[in-house]
């Protein structure tokens, strides 16, 4: 699903690379916490993943594709099968609920007919079935993350991609962010998710990558988030 | 992207940009406007050539009681040096044709093109100079003619008909050429406009051009409805320069000038049509390039 062979991401602008010799194999259906502390290279990484950026050394396969050898043109047909989701939600805030995520698929061109059953079918999924004309501020912050949740997984994609989705969000509102991508996690989606929630990663006991100043410092299946918080 | 989605995008864009798209509209305005008068006095220019150098001749004018000039000598032209100058001219092997203008005949060709002017009433019948019409073989060979009978006995003064409209039209040159002038000035406002307001839109629509990253959306769909609004930006403003230009055409030159100077054609619609299509295409390729090259720059894909 995703592979890394000796990656190495050095910034144009920085001496020290971001990333160093990583390497790093996931399986199809997995479940994998990104820890780390700020600067560590998870954002690095999750971005090489989604191609936002260039190995600059070593080789990054997604989806049976080697992405340095993929051309610029076929990167969007590559991002329908990925989801992504962020601390920030990212939600259109003059769209309401529902066209927030037929936008998603509107603009990789689905059919109306497939839109109109497509997103109540996945907002029910996230547990927003009758907020649908609710606007992104009239929703607490949980329940804007379920709608970018929603957002990512409309287009059932292969691969959802998380950065830090509970960052913004009090403990309990997480606790229902992470059963809702355990749930996601066990439709066949292989969900990669960076974090700096340790009580969820001890919780949730899936597999732990951990970074430390752009190495890969450790790699546990089961694992917890790790003794130096 | 479906069309009706791309189609309120771009409205949206447009009504949420208003201030900066009208700024659009009216540069290319301007440019258009700018670039048609220059086109239609090119083809002014054309058909006045068209139209005259077929006709225009060398006149060879002869010495009346009231000449000044030196050849002259105070004397009107004898009979005797007319019929000479006339056997000298058909001798020309330049010349293709001559033919002999009296007085009478000169009054009468003045009275019809200043029909219903003051001018022509007021002129005295045997005020104008009788004269050779030559017609030339080749119009430019005008300098053998005007060298062999200038300062001739009997000859007032050779005049070429060209050289006449030929100032005619280096004037309107001139004016063409500062028509094309400002059309290229308003042309660099139009790109660097153009190019600030895509900077601008790409800026406030950042959220949604991020989103439709994401989720994978072509790079045509997400770059579309920015050099659509563009286009259809500098469209307005060209067709709204073509109906200036029309409207020129309608008031300035078949009411006001053609009526007053039926003795020269005037270009007509077909003109006006091509510089509308010129005008029209020009502004859309103008806005196209422009966006193209903004958005490589400033919409990341």
């Amino acid at each position: 699903m995703i592979r890394f062979d000796n990656v190495t991401k050095l910034y144009p602008t920085q001496v020290r690379p971001a990333i160093e010799d990583c390497s790093l194999d996931i399986e199809k259906g997995e479940f994998v916490f990104l820890v780390g502390a700020s600067g560590s290279g998870k954002s690095t990484l999750l971005r090489l993943m989604l191609r936002e950026e260039r190995p600059t050394a070593g080789s990054v396969h997604v989806l049976g594709k080697d992405l340095a050898r993929l051309s610029s043109w076929k990167v969007p047909a590559l991002r329908r099968q990925m989801g992504t989701v962020f601390q920030d939600f990212r939600l259109l805030p003059n769209k309401t609920v529902f066209e927030n995520v037929a936008f998603a698929l509107e603009v990789i061109g689905k059919p109306k007919h497939t839109i109109s059953q497509v997103v109540p079918e996945v907002l029910e999924l996230v547990g927003l079935a009758g907020k649908e004309h609710r606007r992104p501020d009239e929703l607490s912050g949980g329940e804007q993350q379920r709608v970018a949740i929603a957002r990512a997984f409309a287009n059932r994609p292969m691969l959802l991609i998380a950065d830090e989705p509970t960052g913004n969000l009090d403990p309990s509102t997480s606790v229902g962010i992470m059963r809702l991508l355990d749930r996601i996690n066990r439709t066949g989606t292989t969900v990669v998710m960076a974090t700096h929630d340790a009580a969820i990663v001890d919780q949730m006991r899936k597999r732990v990558v951990e970074l430390e100043g752009g190495h890969l410092v450790r790699d546990q299946s089961r694992g917890v988030y790790g003794y130096s918080r | 992207m479906r069309a009706t989605t791309v189609v309120t995008e771009v409205g949206n864009g447009l009504r949420r940009n208003l201030g900066l798209t009208v700024a659009v509209v009216l540069v290319v305005l301007v440019a258009s406007i700018m670039g048609g008068i220059a086109f239609l006095l090119h083809e002014q220019v054309n058909v006045m050539k068209d139209y005259w150098y077929d006709k225009v001749e060398v006149s060879v004018y002869l010495c009346g009681t009231d000449s000044v000039a030196a050849s002259c000598n105070g004397q009107a032209v004898t009979d005797a040096e007319r019929s000479q100058i006339q056997a000298d001219l058909q001798s020309l092997p330049q010349v293709q044709k001559v033919y002999y203008e009296s007085k009478a005949e000169a009054y009468a060709h003045f009275e019809q093109q200043f029909k219903g002017s003051p001018i022509a009433q007021n002129a005295p019948p045997d005020s104008l100079p009788e004269s050779f019409r030559v017609k030339l073989k080749d119009p430019k060979q005008y300098a053998v003619v005007a060298g062999a009978f200038t300062g001739r006995a009997g000859v007032e003064e050779v005049q070429d008909e060209r050289a006449l409209l030929d100032k005619l039209f280096s004037a309107l040159n001139g004016i063409q050429t500062v028509g094309v002038f400002i059309a290229i000035l308003m042309v660099g406002a139009a790109l660097l406009l153009i190019s600030n307001t895509i900077r601008v839109a790409a800026f406030t629509r950042r959220r949604e051009t991020g989103i439709m990253r994401l989720v994978g959306a072509s790079n045509l769909s997400i770059q579309l409805p920015f050099l659509l609004e563009s286009i259809v930006a500098a469209m307005v403003g060209a067709v709204v320069a073509a109906g200036f230009l029309a409207l020129g055409k309608a008031v300035l030159i078949d009411h006001t000038l053609a009526p007053n100077f039926q003795f020269t054609p005037f270009f007509g619609w077909g003109s006006v049509w091509k510089a509308a299509i010129l005008v029209l295409v020009v502004s859309m390729l103008i806005a196209a390039g422009a966006s193209l090259v903004t958005l490589r720059r400033y919409l990341r894909i």
